[in-house]
């Protein structure tokens, strides 16, 4: 046997000490290949299911009666669906963080957990694009956004962010995809080679295209897995800098901040990591995969949410700043209106859960234990939630003429599509758990030897 | 000697136990004057197509081309619709507004590119093929696990079914198998 290094510590190990190929190969494929789903399993799939069932009533809903079942109106046009927009689309970003920029850094810590990563990554997006589709009334004319010839001779407007966003959203849709996809061939072949039963086998050989391992093959695997993580790596931060501009290039108080792409993008970062540690905590524990993700993992993605974190509160403090030293009454009068407000509490909870209690992962013994990791990891997903809803809601609704102020309150329409998307994403999660490998074996198997053929 | 053996086989597989064996296995066989061969392994590793004498590939130029033309293809069609086909005088803004243009300009440079980088890997390696004659070892199905594999086929001109295989047997494999066609 090809057998496995000595780690150093178990303390800096991210995996356990003493897997092989073999064992290392095992423990993740059996998780795909068992028979039976494991109770967990099923409970959690039909909480995830029930939810979606609830989006679905929701959309069914939405098409017959029209966006006027939401909450928005002027001056409020953008709600929840904005907000869980740019929240979904924010969480995908640590997935590409992970998948691209870390393996640019050759930061091997990352193999274990990429793979789950982007397939957060894929689904958050997904879920991240119900929201502008059918916030625009008609979504099965949404293809009238993109440049074909048609007879109404109208072409899109290239000059408005919000048909940036259509590119930048599906460049990042196929874009993850495709490196999703490159790297689950190999593991698709472990699997159609341990497969037992005829049909999983050929459903498997089928999506592994006949690979085989072969050196040759490996060469330009490896070459096309590093050119997408060059191209995912610039990609990922334009896209959140995109969304950003649907923001900063408009002239509303508050949203017209050259702040806002670095902003948006470190949140987004942010809030990805909170998701992949929500994620990564229960399956840790439900899959018995501590000896891939250890505390190493834990430790690390706390840091990283740490870091960014501060970056988020920098960000808060110029758009304090700034409303100051902007002097205009108006920027002024929306950072006041957002501490004093009819929003202040949203505000005050924001600051509360983004910027104070993640303090806590200063310290090394909150960085490596589960549970309060977890509660964190859930506190800033909340925080980012909130973070959203202060810029795009408190913007709005009091702008520049007084008289044209309003309110805005969400309707249990769209709660249902704002919980609906938490299933459509859990629901896909735990498809995804279950036929596929959650963790990259092939990558896993490069950490068990030394990378070689020296002596 | 044994032409009959040559168009009757795929070729001749040994199996080693760990990468340092079939690296040092597939180097000795490239220095034995063996060409026609390919080294299998459940994971990437870098040694291994050196060994079999490959040094890069032409995939990074295949990106380059991809993300040239997406890059020039998504920019000339934005200035296409928005100065030619659709010209609209939004407060008298230039209607060739280049700033405005980069964004999609760069979505586009990089959807190419990324399309290229998968579509080229695997058309170049001849993907998908539903049949290919190495999976006719039983043992084959390890080289997705933990197996590592050295298969010289026939159509090499220094293949011969008795001198290769005697010279695998040589490399100290835990098994040399016949491939069948």
């Amino acid at each position: 046997m090809a057998n496995g290094t000595v780690v150093d510590a178990l303390d800096t190990a991210v995996i356990a000490p003493g897997h092989t190929l073999g064992s290392v190969t095992d423990a993740i494929s059996g998780h795909v290949l068992r028979r039976r789903a494991p109770l967990g399993w099923w409970i959690g799939f039909g909480i995830a299911f029930m939810l979606l069932m609830g989006m679905l009533t929701t959309i069914t809903y939405l098409l017959a009666v029209g966006v006027g079942i939401w909450g928005i109106n002027i001056p409020v046009g953008w709600g929840f669906d904005i907000v869980n927009f740019v929240w979904w689309i924010g969480i995908g970003h640590a997935g590409t963080l992970i998948s691209a920029i870390l393996l640019l850094f050759r930061q091997n810590w990352r193999t274990s957990i990429n793979r789950f990563a982007e397939a957060m990554t894929l689904f958050a997006v997904a879920c991240a694009g119900l929201f502008p589709l059918f916030h625009m009334g008609r979504p099965w004319l949404a293809y009238w956004m993109f440049p074909y010839p048609n007879t109404m001779n109208v072409w899109p407007q290239f000059r408005s962010p919000l048909i940036w966003d259509v590119f930048a959203v599906s460049t990042y849709g196929t874009v993850s995809l495709l490196f999703w996809y490159t790297g689950l061939i190999p593991d698709l072949a472990t699997l159609r080679d341990r497969a037992t039963a005829w049909l999983p086998r050929r459903i498997y050989g089928i999506f592994a295209l006949g690979w085989r391992g072969s050196a040759r093959h490996w060469s330009r695997y490896e070459t096309a897995y590093l050119l997408l993580a060059g191209l995912s790596t610039p990609l990922v931060v334009s896209v959140h800098t995109v969304v950003s501009f649907d923001f900063a290039i408009s002239i509303v108080p508050g949203w017209h901040t050259t702040i806002f792409p670095p902003y948006f993008v470190a949140g987004a970062i942010y809030s990805g990591f909170a998701m992949v540690l929500t994620l990564a905590i229960p399956l840790r524990a439900a899959y018995g995969f501590e000896d891939f993700i250890t505390k190493v993992h834990l430790r690390n993605m706390a840091r990283v949410m740490l870091a960014t974190g501060l970056v988020v509160a920098y960000g808060y403090m110029t758009e304090i700043f700034m409303g100051w030293y902007s002097a205009t009454t108006y920027e002024k009068y929306t950072v006041l209106n957002r501490m004093t407000g009819p929003y202040a509490p949203l505000f005050w909870a924001l600051i509360l859960t983004n910027v104070v209690i993640p303090q806590a992962l200063w310290f090394r013994r909150v960085q490596e234990s589960v549970l309060p990791l977890f509660v964190i990891a859930l506190i800033v997903n909340t925080g980012m939630w909130l973070e959203r809803f202060v810029i795009i809601v408190t913007s709005l609704h009091r702008d520049f003429l007084p008289s044209s102020w309003g309110r805005y309150l969400p309707t249990v329409w769209d709660w249902g599509m704002f919980l609906g998307t938490i299933g459509l994403f859990l629901t896909l999660f735990f498809v995804f758990i279950r036929v596929l490998p959650a963790i990259a074996m092939f990558e896993m198997r490069t950490l068990v030897t030394p990378r070689h053929g020296d002596n | 000697m044994a032409t009959t053996n040559q168009t009757s086989l795929y070729g001749l597989m040994a199996e080693f136990d760990d990468p340092a064996a079939v690296v040092s296995a597939t180097r000795r066989a490239y220095a034995a004057g063996y060409r026609c061969m390919d080294a299998y392994s459940p994971y990437p590793i870098e040694e291994l197509h050196h060994a079999l004498g490959i040094h890069g590939n032409r995939l990074p130029l295949v990106v380059l081309i991809g993300g040239i033309v997406g890059g020039l293809g998504g920019y000339l069609l934005e200035y296409w619709i928005s100065a030619i086909a659709y010209p609209l005088d939004v407060g008298g803004r230039p209607l060739h507004s280049w700033p405005a243009f980069i964004p999609v300009a760069f979505e586009t440079t990089i959807l190419l590119a990324a399309l290229s980088a998968v579509v080229g890997m695997i058309a170049a390696n001849g993907l998908p093929m539903p049949y290919h004659p190495v999976f006719n070892v039983p043992e084959f199905e390890r080289a997705s696990r933990d197996g590592f594999f050295l298969c010289i086929e026939a159509t090499d001109p220094k293949f011969d079914v008795h001198e290769t295989r005697r010279f695998l047997e040589s490399l100290n494999p835990r098994e040399v198998a016949d491939v069948e066609p």
